[in-house]
């Protein structure tokens, strides 16, 4: 490298978009990250950027050799995170002129997560440099194969053929362990998107699981209620964009009570003025509930449009970290540890309240409770809110995944009632047991059959189990079954 | 509970009591145009889903037609006549698009219909278009293998979209190995069949190819980017070329992003992504991967500039996005009228005579043509993502002087279809077996 001091402000610019080229005057310019101009052949403060500048486009080649540049240039950053990810592309780019700098970096370095990555980086060079001794290119691998990672495999894997054999060996062996290695935890990652895939069918049937499983009432609208949840979210993300954009990363922690209300006070609506006609008519229920998702659907349409809607993460929600070898992504985590919060919080209710002990003594024997001076009726309606409310809490969790569209919950209500008929209706616990099943068992068969096959897979699997269990998992005994 | 389900479903009167309702909430919706018109009036069909799945992308073409028509009337029409819309949903349900033609020409008396997106709901209403002599414009890239008298196709064939794609991959990128990733149906799978022997054609190996479908919007990505990952890390450039289509796409975007794929790393050219998908998503951690169609928002022309301008003032958002087959519709639009004009007359059978030659401005700089075969010549573009959720053009060079690719009804890489020609100005024929040198190959 030059040496020069606007080298980096320059690199860094242009791959941040903020280098600016003027074809009237053939000047470069940088715009700082705190909007100050500066003319880039001389480092000079400009006052405003010409209008006929533009900013310099990239493509990924060049992307690609920015990033190897900025990795020599900033191995001797201050701040260790950049260290660390400058290491990281020089062990990708593994450049023999990165050498020196590495050296030189490793020298002074205290840091240890740094220091480790700066160590990979530098074997990395070695492995490819043509005139290193074999010794030192064996020592490498070593280093390299006790990284262990798929980037390391790449690394190995892309070794030129005409290496001398003790190395070609000794990376060939390097690369044999790092795949036996690779594949226990493969084990370990189809275990972990198993939890992830269950927590998502558990947030989309946990509503359900009141309103049908314990009001047994066949609710089709149950997805509209996600989808409710999910446009409350975008809602509120918008309100916050203009008006307080500071707040941004609060906007689910808002959401989150708000889509309740909304999504549980259509639902007593729902309730009060359609599904009390309905009681015990099983058949129109299921029609009524389905006109009305198509309602709720072409309502949205019309109201929000029929495109997508951008719901956008919050901070502490984007981006994964590595646990082992396995990326575990941010998002994915806290949905999960909501899921289960979800879970038992709504458990705690049925138990500990008195509204949930009126919704058990409804649901078991509703005369019996009526003659005990409980206003069926209104527990009915507050029923059916929690259920729809806790749907639409749901799709709060489910905007930061999947699209929020009109069409959001017709994806949802089949898995919905898959998991809580699998589980067994009428019990949560069946719900959480069959959704976490449900879900490791799809994320295990979808590596060996493909997402097509393995979905087909599962509900062969659930139609199997149904005829030798048909009340599900967890079925419900006693004199309960039959009210 | 759900073993009584099926035979809740199964029960004649409420099945059809269902039925009544559910198609009477469709024709309230359907019929929200003028019904009555005046005989110095021309009507054309709209064919786009307005509701269901579809409804997200087909909503558009529906406004960018009305939007047409409409400037076509304030310069006083075609011969002389005023030219009216007529919009029917046909909801994302594919039989029902055959019924909703087939009521546009019969009851209507459209003298041509612009719609359809998904292959499925074009091939069921091939049927209704041949039997009633009608014309459609079919505004959407699809996997070509086909070619009617009666359809006009203004999207791009293969050889238009996934194979220059795929070249620039090869070329530009130095790409060696391949992940052909795709929703299961008709589209993806031709597509990746053509890709599939083109790459081998170009010695690429059996193993350094992935092939992967899903189920139609699928949500859960995790497995399968972890298994791109892990494809992608055998020591050779490799890249995704996606036939995902729809919905699916935002969550497989999100996934990537979320585990670090980056387009320096493997890059992920798509053909289902545009403008309007992109509108939904957060595309920063998205920059770089790429995208193949034949126009961009981006690409600054005269006539794209004041066409967006039009849109923004039409829709009255100034935040809409333009799209590929937005233009497409444009280009069978002012085709259709250059036609009408030609022929001096609304009578399908001449209209149909005098398609094939016209030739009309496109939006990105160059001059289509529509070819014997019925599809049209066209730019290919390759586009990156940007920040902003638009894209920048990588190739060509210069965007508004780009070649122009003729369509290719039948691949050249498929057996079976590497022989067939198409060709209705002097073959009359759709599928001419060069070898055997008849009429009626394979397909139709």
């Amino acid at each position: 490298m030059s040496g020069n001091p606007l080298a980096y402000p320059i690199i860094s610019a242009l791959k941040d978009g903020r280098l600016y080229a003027d074809d009237d005057s053939k000047k470069v310019f940088i715009k700082g990250t705190d909007g100050k101009v500066v003319d880039a052949s001389n480092g000079q403060a400009v006052a405003t950027l010409p209008d006929s500048a533009s900013a310099v486009r990239l493509n990924n080649r060049l992307r690609r050799t920015i990033d190897a540049a900025l990795g020599s240039l900033t191995l001797l950053s201050p701040d260790a995170s950049v260290r660390i990810q400058a290491a990281q592309s020089v062990f990708k780019s593994h450049e023999e002129s990165s050498l020196a700098p590495l050296d030189a970096a490793l020298k002074n370095e205290t840091n240890d997560t740094a220091r480790k990555a700066l160590t990979g980086a530098r074997a990395a060079v070695v492995l490819f440099k043509a005139d290193a001794s074999e010794a030192d290119k064996l020592d490498a691998i070593a280093t390299i194969r006790a990284r262990g990672d798929q980037e390391a495999l790449a690394l190995l894997s892309g070794l030129p053929g005409d290496a001398p054999p003790a190395v070609a060996r000794a990376a060939t062996a390097a690369m044999a362990s790092i795949k036996g290695n690779l594949a226990l935890w493969s084990t370990v990652q189809n275990a972990w998107y198993g939890l992830s895939l269950g927590s998502v069918l558990l947030l989309a049937a946990i509503g359900l699981a009141i309103t049908f499983g314990v009001m047994g009432v066949i609710n089709m609208a149950h997805g509209e209620m996600v989808m409710v949840g999910a446009y409350t979210t975008f809602v509120v993300q918008e309100t916050i964009r203009t008006s307080y954009p500071a707040a941004f990363d609060y906007s689910l922690l808002i959401a989150v009570p708000l889509a309740f209300v909304v999504a549980g006070a259509i639902g007593v609506l729902i309730e009060r003025t359609i599904i009390r006609f309905l009681y015990g008519r099983p058949l129109e229920t299921l029609l009524a509930t389905w006109g009305l998702s198509l309602i709720l659907q072409q309502a949205v349409r019309t109201i929000f449009g029929p495109n997508n809607r951008e719901v956008g993460n919050p901070s502490w929600m984007s981006g994964a970290f590595d646990l082992g070898h396995i990326t575990i992504t941010y998002n994915r985590l806290w949905i999960l540890c909501f899921a289960l919060a979800v879970f038992i919080i709504l458990l705690a209710m049925l138990r500990f309240t008195r509204l949930g002990l009126e919704m058990r003594a409804v649901t078991q024997n509703r005369r019996m409770a009526a003659s005990m001076g409980i206003a069926t009726s209104r527990v009915d309606a507050l029923t059916f809110g929690l259920g729809s409310g806790i749907a639409g809490i749901a799709g709060v969790a489910l905007s930061q995944i999947d699209n929020v569209s009109p069409n959001l919950g017709q994806s949802y209500i089949i898995d919905s009632f898959m998991v809580v008929v699998f589980g067994g209706v009428g019990n949560l616990w069946g719900t959480l047991v069959g959704a976490f099943t449900l879900g490791i068992a799809n994320k295990f068969l979808e590596p060996a059959a493909g997402a097509v096959l393995g979905k087909i897979a599962i509900l062969v699997l659930i139609i199997l189990f149904i005829q030798k269990r048909p009340r599900g998992l967890f079925a419900l005994k006693g004199r309960a079954v039959d009210a | 509970m759900i073993t009584s389900l099926g035979s809740l479903l199964a029960a004649p009167l409420s099945r059809r009591k269902w039925l009544a309702a559910a198609s009477g909430l469709f024709l309230g919706l359907a019929t929200l145009g003028p019904a009555s018109a005046a005989d110095d009036t021309i009507k054309i069909g709209i064919l786009h889903s307005l509701s269901g799945t579809m409804a997200i992308s087909e909503t558009t073409l529906k406004d960018v037609m009305l939007m047409l028509i409409d400037e076509q009337n304030k310069k006083g029409g075609v011969l002389g006549k005023k030219l009216e819309a007529v919009v029917v949903d046909p909801a994302s349900n594919w039989p029902l698009f055959a019924e909703k033609a087939r009521e546009l020409i019969t009851k209507d008396k459209v003298s041509v219909v612009f719609g359809c997106w998904t292959s499925v709901s074009r091939k069921s209403v091939l049927p209704v278009f041949k039997e009633l002599d009608s014309i459609l414009f079919y505004p959407v890239q699809y996997e070509g293998e086909e070619s009617e008298r009666n359809v006009f196709y203004t999207g791009a064939a293969p050889n238009q979209q996934a194979i220059p794609a795929v070249d620039y991959l090869m070329k530009e990128e130095k790409v060696k190995r391949w992940v052909l990733a795709g929703t299961d149906y008709v589209y993806p799978r031709t597509t990746n069949k053509i890709l599939e022997a083109y790459l081998k054609s170009k010695g690429v190996s059996q193993d350094d190819i992935m092939i992967n479908y899903t189920p139609f919007g699928h949500s859960d990505w995790q497995t399968i980017v972890s298994d791109i990952k892990k494809f992608g890390s055998a020591g050779k450039k490799t890249a995704v070329v996606s036939t995902i289509n729809g919905d699916a796409n935002v969550p497989f975007y999100k996934e990537l992003g979320n585990q670090g794929i980056k387009a320096t790393d493997i890059p992920v050219v798509a053909f289902s992504v545009g403008e309007e998908e992109l509108a939904g998503i957060d595309t920063k951690p998205l920059v770089g991967h790429l995208a193949a169609w034949n126009y961009f928002e981006s690409i600054k022309t005269p006539a794209n500039t004041a066409f967006i301008k039009e849109w923004h003032a039409f829709t009255k958002n100034p935040k809409r996005t333009t799209n590929d087959p937005m233009e497409a519709h444009y280009i069978g639009f002012h085709m259709w009228v250059k036609a009408v004009e030609k022929a001096k007359s609304f009578d399908p059978d001449k209209v149909i005579e005098a398609l094939p030659g016209i030739k009309q401005a496109n939006l990105t700089g160059g001059i289509s043509e529509m070819l014997p075969n019925h599809h049209i010549t066209k730019p290919v573009f390759i586009g990156e993502i940007q920040g902003d959720g638009q894209f920048n053009v990588v190739s060509p060079d210069d965007p508004t002087k780009a070649k122009l690719v003729p369509g290719d009804a039948w691949s050249d890489y498929l057996e079976g279809s590497k022989d067939l020609e198409a060709d209705w100005v002097t073959l009359k024929c759709g599928n001419y077996n060069k070898v055997t040198k008849k009429c009626g190959g394979q397909g139709s």
